[in-house]
């Protein structure tokens, strides 16, 4: 497991995401209305819409293309719909926000 | 002539006070001997008959007056019942049977009613009459409270009863801070036991109201107008207003100067007839088996035997009934009736959660119930009741009685099967005495399917409406799965209330922030979810124009990002062409932007626009930047606003054109482009009634015609197909766009979120649209005010802004990771 910095969390509005591009596709970084952070797969399992675009809600997020929930916690969809993306850990130290990944990566530029 | 002999045969009725009471009584009257008397009414209040038990909801702005009005004006004239308004009662001639009104009619009768009412008590302490000292019986009253609420300064409410405490509840609504004053040790120590009342001091002053129990007041101290409240041990407490809620006492004066016998109030046998045959009297004014009485149930028995009495029908008989109580401030539930003073011939049940804030406590004398007090859970109030009333042996069920009607004799705990297993004869709606089997056989006999008609047909909750859930599951029971309470249906999972009642609710508590929305109305969630927020958002950008600052992160992705987003996660964008017109220059700049950004797709819209779509969301404000240059703005393709206005050629160049239909269909998108609606807003304008700009399936359309413009609405062309209904024609392009204006307004403020403008107006009616933005000329003008006010904070264009730099977190990834280069 590799840590890699991606910015500070003022970066990301409170109830909202941003996302991070990698070589394996993109992830999804939540901020909640409690300052929690959470990682996610930035893809829907349904029809691959990007979550970190949806409505965040307490520790959920809302797919803005066909209303999944999904929980940021444990990456399942919540309600009658089945199915889950994965989370990615994450770590906040003193304000910045690390995600761990495997393989060895580095911020571009 | 006819007319003249008909008169002749009628005898006159002459009512004084025109409260609940006599109305009630008339409503009987009118059903049992239509056309027996010629009625006239002397109401010392200059207005109709008004629901006064819900003056507290008016008060803390839960509801309007116009909401609490029982008998409105048509009424009146449509049952031929002259009604002087404003005029009191001076003299009763028992000898001429004439009445004199302080304006100096004088009326004969032949049957007398007599329904002053009550007043309320005024203690006998200096400083009584100053200025800011009010009394809480009528609608001057409670407007009266309003007014100084405004100041939003300290109040004093002297009386910690019923009365005085929904006062406090609704003046500390209004952003008073309130003090209750009440002179003996526990608040509503006549209803309520110690304990119970203990309960309900700590429930009123968690909502920030003080109590002061054991406060005697001294004086109210003032120059000129009031400044504060002295108590006996010297302590004054500061106040502006003093409000006293002390009690009322029966308004016999009338009676006792005409001869008639009044001890608390005006003595009547039980058929509410006075020691004069011809007089009657009836509510609080009144005496009957010496008892005087305040609350709604007994005073409408009353109404019942008195028309009984009046139209000879019947051997209608007062009765005296314990009647519960229940105070109207929402949030504390608390019910009791019956006796509750402790004696050595009485057992008690008692039942307390103290988390819970739950108090139940059931008196017992030889088994049989004879009082009980609920606090925090009052679900089986009407179920003790109905045990008590019956006189029913409870032994059996001694052991689980507490617990309520769901723990006996194996029947469930769900709550329609606990209304299923109440008795026919069970009470259901206190204020009017409707039991359950009258609702039931009322609900199958007229084929009812909806609360107002039930509330129409059998009065049940349509007085203080506490039973109103009671009455929906009745109706659910009788109707089975084709009831469909859709008054009740929820926002979302968040909440148990629905979009209207939240809607009234951020008007009238003056909810600012969608925390406080959140707060105030008890969401279930800590901060909502993706379809109460939005909705939310738009309600208080609607409501609190100038005041409210939009939640960004409460917006669908195509609001925040002002492009509508794709299946792939690209967008598309439109930008704004008024009324469908483009020049060269403008198409120029459109096939600049698709070459520079490789644009793959350029498809015209239904709504006369071009769209480009699959640009990717990085690529956006630069798109917007290279379109701004050529003088577009957004086109709000992507928002619950007003999207496009499309036209014909009209005049200008068609020979069939009656109108300039473009110039029109320019000028109304010039006005109202940028402003936020409950859903998508599309309209058009066609020069003629061949209607090329196809208006007739629009949420707006004009049809111009050569004598002006034909107004029409709530159209569909989409999920469902309609053509629109005609709002009415108007003369001037001035008017036709102040109608239109108006119009969007009166939907921006009452419709649901997300509910088109074809199902509004269905829901609402049609009628009342035309009502009041066509035939209310002064309410068409304020809506179109309000519009105008709020679009000084609406048409900012949203383009500009994020190519300007606003919200640019929006457009780039945080961060961009590769693979580490080996070289490092």
């Amino acid at each position: 497991m590799n840590w890699h910095e991606i910015g500070i969390i003022e970066d990301i509005p409170a109830r909202g995401a941003r996302c991070v591009t990698t070589p394996q596709g993109r992830i999804g970084v939540f901020r909640t209305a409690e300052n929690e952070i959470y990682a996610i797969e930035d893809h829907c399992p349904h029809r691959g819409g990007p979550l970190s675009q949806g409505i965040v809600h307490g520790a959920s997020v809302t797919c803005p293309l066909h209303n999944w929930v999904f929980s940021l916690e444990t990456g399942k969809a919540l309600g009658a719909d089945e199915g889950a993306v994965k989370t990615i850990p994450v770590r906040v130290i003193d304000g910045c926000i690390l995600l761990g990944l495997e393989s060895t990566l580095m911020a571009a530029e | 002539m006819i007319g003249r002999e008909m008169t002749a045969m009628t005898e006159k009725l002459v009512i004084i006070g025109n409260g609940m009471a006599p109305g009630r009584m008339l409503e009987h009257l009118l059903e049992a001997a239509p056309g027996r008397y010629e009625i006239t009414i002397f109401n010392a209040e200059p207005r109709v008959n008004y629901d006064r038990i819900m003056l507290s909801p008016v008060l803390s702005g839960e509801k309007s007056f116009e909401e609490i009005v029982i008998h409105g004006d048509g009424w009146y004239i449509a049952n031929g019942i002259m009604l002087y308004k404003g005029h009191r009662i001076v003299a009763i001639d028992r000898e001429a049977k004439t009445v004199t009104s302080d304006h100096g009619v004088k009326e004969p009768y032949d049957k007398l009613v007599i329904a002053t009412g009550s007043v309320p008590f005024i203690i006998p302490v200096s400083g009584n009459d100053l200025p800011g000292v009010l009394t809480y019986r009528d609608l001057d009253d409670v407007n009266a409270m309003l007014l100084a609420a405004q100041s939003r300064q300290k109040a004093v409410v002297i009386g910690g009863g019923l009365l005085g405490l929904e006062a406090a509840a609704g003046l500390k609504d209004r952003g008073m801070e309130v003090t209750v004053l009440h002179v003996m040790p526990t608040l509503m120590e006549r209803q309520l036991d110690p304990a119970a009342g203990y309960l309900l001091q700590r429930a009123v002053e968690a909502r920030g109201i003080k109590v002061v129990t054991k406060a005697n007041t001294k004086q109210i101290a003032g120059n000129g107008r009031v400044e504060g409240v002295e108590l006996d041990d010297g302590t004054i407490i500061p106040a502006t207003l003093v409000v006293m809620a002390v009690g009322i006492r029966p308004n016999a004066t009338l009676a006792k100067d005409a001869g008639l016998t009044v001890n608390r109030g005006i003595v009547t046998d039980d058929q509410m007839r006075t020691l004069d045959p011809d007089i009657f009297a009836l509510g609080e004014c009144v005496e009957v088996g010496g008892h005087v009485y305040g609350l709604v149930a007994p005073l409408y028995q009353m109404a019942r035997v008195a028309a009984a009495a009046l139209a000879e029908t019947g051997e209608e008989r007062f009765a005296h009934v314990d009647t519960p109580t229940k105070l109207k401030v929402t949030g504390i539930d608390l019910y009791s009736v019956g006796d509750f003073a402790d004696g050595d011939d009485r057992e008690e049940i008692v039942l307390r959660d103290a988390s819970a804030g739950v108090y139940k406590r059931v008196v017992l004398k030889d088994d049989r119930i004879i009082g009980t007090v609920l606090f925090g859970e009052t679900a089986d109030g009407a179920w003790f009741a109905d045990l008590q009333k019956k006189q029913t042996d409870i032994s059996e069920m001694r052991d689980t009685l507490i617990f309520g009607q769901a723990f006996q004799g194996g029947a469930s705990a769900d709550p329609l099967a606990a209304v299923a297993a109440l008795a026919d004869d069970a009470e259901i709606c206190g204020c009017n005495g409707v039991c359950k089997g009258k609702i039931i056989s009322t609900i199958t006999s007229k084929g009812l399917t909806s609360l107002n008609d039930v509330r129409a047909h059998t009065k049940a909750s349509a007085s203080c409406g506490t039973c109103t859930g009671l009455v929906e599951k009745l109706m659910q029971l009788s109707l089975g799965a084709s009831y469909n309470p859709t008054a009740i249906q929820p926002m979302c999972a968040c909440t148990e209330l629905g979009h209207d009642e939240v809607r009234r609710l951020i008007k009238a508590k003056q909810l600012k922030t969608i925390p406080a929305v959140m707060q105030e109305l008890e969401w279930k969630t800590s901060c909502g979810c993706a379809k109460c927020r939005p909705a939310l958002n738009y309600y208080l950008v609607a409501d609190w124009p100038d005041e409210y600052a939009d939640d960004y992160q409460s917006r669908f992705v195509n609001e925040r990002v002002h492009a509508n987003i794709q299946k792939d996660g690209t967008y598309s964008v439109v930008p704004r062409m008024w009324g469908g017109v483009t020049s060269s220059k403008e198409l120029r700049a459109i096939a600049d932007v698709v070459d520079k950004f490789a644009i793959p797709t350029v498809k015209v819209t239904g709504g006369q626009r071009i769209d480009m779509l699959g640009i990717r969301k990085e690529d956006l404000p630069a798109v917007w930047a290279d379109l701004g240059q050529a003088g577009f703005v957004s086109g709000h393709a992507y928002a619950k606003g007003l999207r496009t206005v499309k036209t014909c050629v009209g005049s200008d160049w068609c020979r069939f054109g009656t109108q300039d239909s473009t110039g029109l269909g320019i000028r109304i998108e010039k006005f109202m482009w940028g402003s936020w609606t409950p859903a998508k807003v599309k309209m058009a304008v066609s020069g003629c009634p061949r209607n090329c700009a196809e208006a007739t399936c629009k949420d707006v359309g004009v049809i111009c015609v050569d004598s002006g413009f034909e107004i029409h609405f709530a159209g569909a062309a989409g999920l469902d197909i309609k053509g629109t209904e005609v709002l009415g024609l108007v003369k001037t392009e001035d008017e036709a766009l102040e109608v239109i204006v108006a119009l969007t307004q009166m939907y921006r403020e009452q419709a649901r979120y997300l509910e088109r403008i074809y199902k509004w107006a269905k829901r609402i009616g049609y009628d009342e649209v035309r009502r009041q933005v066509l035939d209310d000329v002064e309410r068409r003008k304020a809506f179109y005010d309000r519009f105008v006010h709020s679009q000084k904070f609406a048409q900012v264009d949203p383009w500009s802004e994020r190519v300007s730099g606003k919200d640019k977190h929006e457009f780039q990834p945080m961060a961009a990771l590769s693979f580490q280069q080996a070289a490092e």
